[in-house]
């Protein structure tokens, strides 16, 4: 099949596709190889380094680790959105005293780092004798900061629905707000759901801030767990393969709704 | 207020910020001002760095992403994967606490710039990818019909549709860079927010010394949209 860069190969194009094959591969051996033997050099490979991880005591201490994580993903991705919507609908607002201050936020804080929004909670709160619990240290900046993220989401997929929708509602007696709830919205959540996933996926992301508030979260339980056997390597790296399952299993849901829309306009094409 | 263990290691290390003998300054913020400065220094010096590595190492993965052979397209669909689902602070933490395990040891300030290239590289590469995909499979062939090689038509046709497509994502992976950097802090590095986060630790004048770092980080990732905005525009195709 030609791409944009390439034709279907010839026979010379063939060839040079097989010889490219066995270089990427070898490459790829070796570079395993020389990983492995770093490895190996310093004594990480020893089976009496990771026979701890084939017991489940070290799994049920990781995988609560793992449930604290979708704990606070969860609770922050529910107050992200909930905060997010109210953002973009008050950035499409005509009241200008709604729209300013709603912009003013998400182009001020979509650029904030989230761990300065971590270190505010965790040292600057408390001096105003506002010192919330481990686990809302870690969800309010989370929240306060992906809210933005989400409002933006939110915004694109609402302008993305045609004028005309908003219209035919106010054309068949709803009131702005009903239009935007009965008619708009709807159909706006369908279209940014991909995009929202893929977002929770940052957030899920972010949770590893556990690290710095010691919220027993997947990388502290990491943490706690390595500085406990001193298995350093061996426990970041298994806490590494968990968030990579989760979180790519999340981003593959996120690839699938996204090819889902496509999926019904071949369909509707065909019938 | 309560202080944790790491707030109460951060603290003494906060502490040492001081030269050996100098007495507190009472007069205020502004006496830590050199120390801000020097932090939102090395924020832009990470930022700079990690974003040039990430474009270099993201135009590799670009390569193997579209290169017609399958294995070459599967590391580079194996390395976006990884490190597009990995947390950038596991990343930072694995390089910093577990490559020494297997003698590898760095520079700190070396080893966060690697790990930030290599993770922004993987968005980079996606960016690319979509870039390149985003210019019609008849202007590639068009170009070949002509009998351009392949760098001609690169140089010519593909590149120069393709780049206009990716300023705007290109520039948000900028800013992200810059607000991923503030990960250095949680690795004891003292950038823009690790220097805040000390001086405020001595000073506990949380308000003006977090909204100046807020303020700068704001001001650098508008400078970013300023200009990804001009370059936009100055090669935007008007059809």
């Amino acid at each position: 099949m030609s791409t944009t860069l390439f034709d279907e190969p010839g026979p010379r194009a063939r060839r040079h596709i097989r010889v490219a094959t066995v270089a990427g591969t070898l490459a790829a051996i070796a570079l395993a190889v020389l990983a492995v033997r770093q490895f190996a050099a310093n004594g990480q490979l020893d089976a009496a380094r990771w026979q701890p991880y084939a017991t489940w005591p070290m799994w049920r201490y990781l995988l609560t680790g793992l449930w604290s994580t979708a704990l606070a993903a969860v609770v922050s991705a529910a107050l992200a959105m909930a905060f997010g919507l109210v953002l973009a609908l008050g950035r499409l607002s005509h009241q200008a005293w709604l729209r300013r201050p709603a912009a003013a936020y998400v182009e001020v804080v979509r650029t904030i780092p989230a761990l300065l929004l971590v270190y505010v909670v965790l040292f600057a709160l408390p001096r105003y004798g506002l010192d919330l619990p481990l686990f809302w240290k870690l969800v309010v900046p989370l929240s306060v900061s992906n809210a933005a993220a989400f409002a933006e989401i939110f915004r694109a997929g609402i302008n993305s629905v045609e004028r005309g929708q908003t219209e035919a509602g106010l054309a068949v007696g709803l009131t702005r707000g009903q239009a935007m709830r009965l008619v708009v919205l709807p159909q706006a959540a369908r279209r940014v759901l991909p995009s929202i996933v893929s977002q929770s996926v940052g957030l899920l992301k972010d949770t590893s801030l556990g690290f710095v508030v010691s919220y027993a979260e997947l990388l502290y339980s990491g943490k706690v767990l390595a500085a406990y056997n001193g298995l350093l390597i061996q426990t970041y790296v298994v806490v590494a393969l968990i968030y990579l399952v989760v979180n790519a299993s999340l981003s593959k849901l996120a690839r699938v709704l996204e090819s889902r829309p496509a999926l019904y306009a071949r369909r509707s094409a065909r019938a | 207020m309560s202080l944790l263990p790491d707030a109460t290691s951060l603290l003494l290390d906060g502490m040492s910020l001081l030269p050996d003998g100098v007495s507190l300054p009472s007069d205020g913020l502004l006496a830590y001002l050199p120390d801000l400065g020097q932090g939102l220094l090395v924020t832009l010096q990470l930022t700079a760095a990690s974003f040039l590595g990430a474009a270099v190492l993201g135009v590799l993965v670009t390569a193997l992403r579209v290169a017609p052979v399958r294995v070459l397209r599967a590391l580079g669909t194996a390395y976006v994967e990884t490190f597009q689902n990995l947390p950038l602070l596991v990343l930072l933490v694995l390089a910093i606490f577990g490559l020494p395990e297997i003698g590898i040891q760095g520079d700190i300030k070396l080893t966060v710039i690697v790990v930030i290239a290599v993770y922004e590289a993987a968005y980079i590469g996606e960016a690319l990818r979509s870039g390149v995909n985003a210019v019609s499979k008849g202007q590639g062939e068009a170009a070949r019909a002509i009998g351009l090689t392949f760098t001609q038509s690169m140089r010519h046709v593909i590149l120069p549709q393709a780049l206009r497509t990716v300023i705007q994502p290109l520039g948000n992976i900028f800013i992200a860079t810059t607000m991923n950097t503030a990960l250095a802090a949680a690795v004891s590095v003292v950038d823009l927010t690790g220097a805040a986060n000390r001086v405020n630790l001595v000073e506990a004048q949380p308000i003006p010394i977090f909204v100046g770092a807020g303020a700068a980080y704001a001001l650098i990732a508008a400078a970013a949209g300023f200009v990804t905005g001009r370059l936009e525009r100055r090669l935007v195709i008007l059809r």
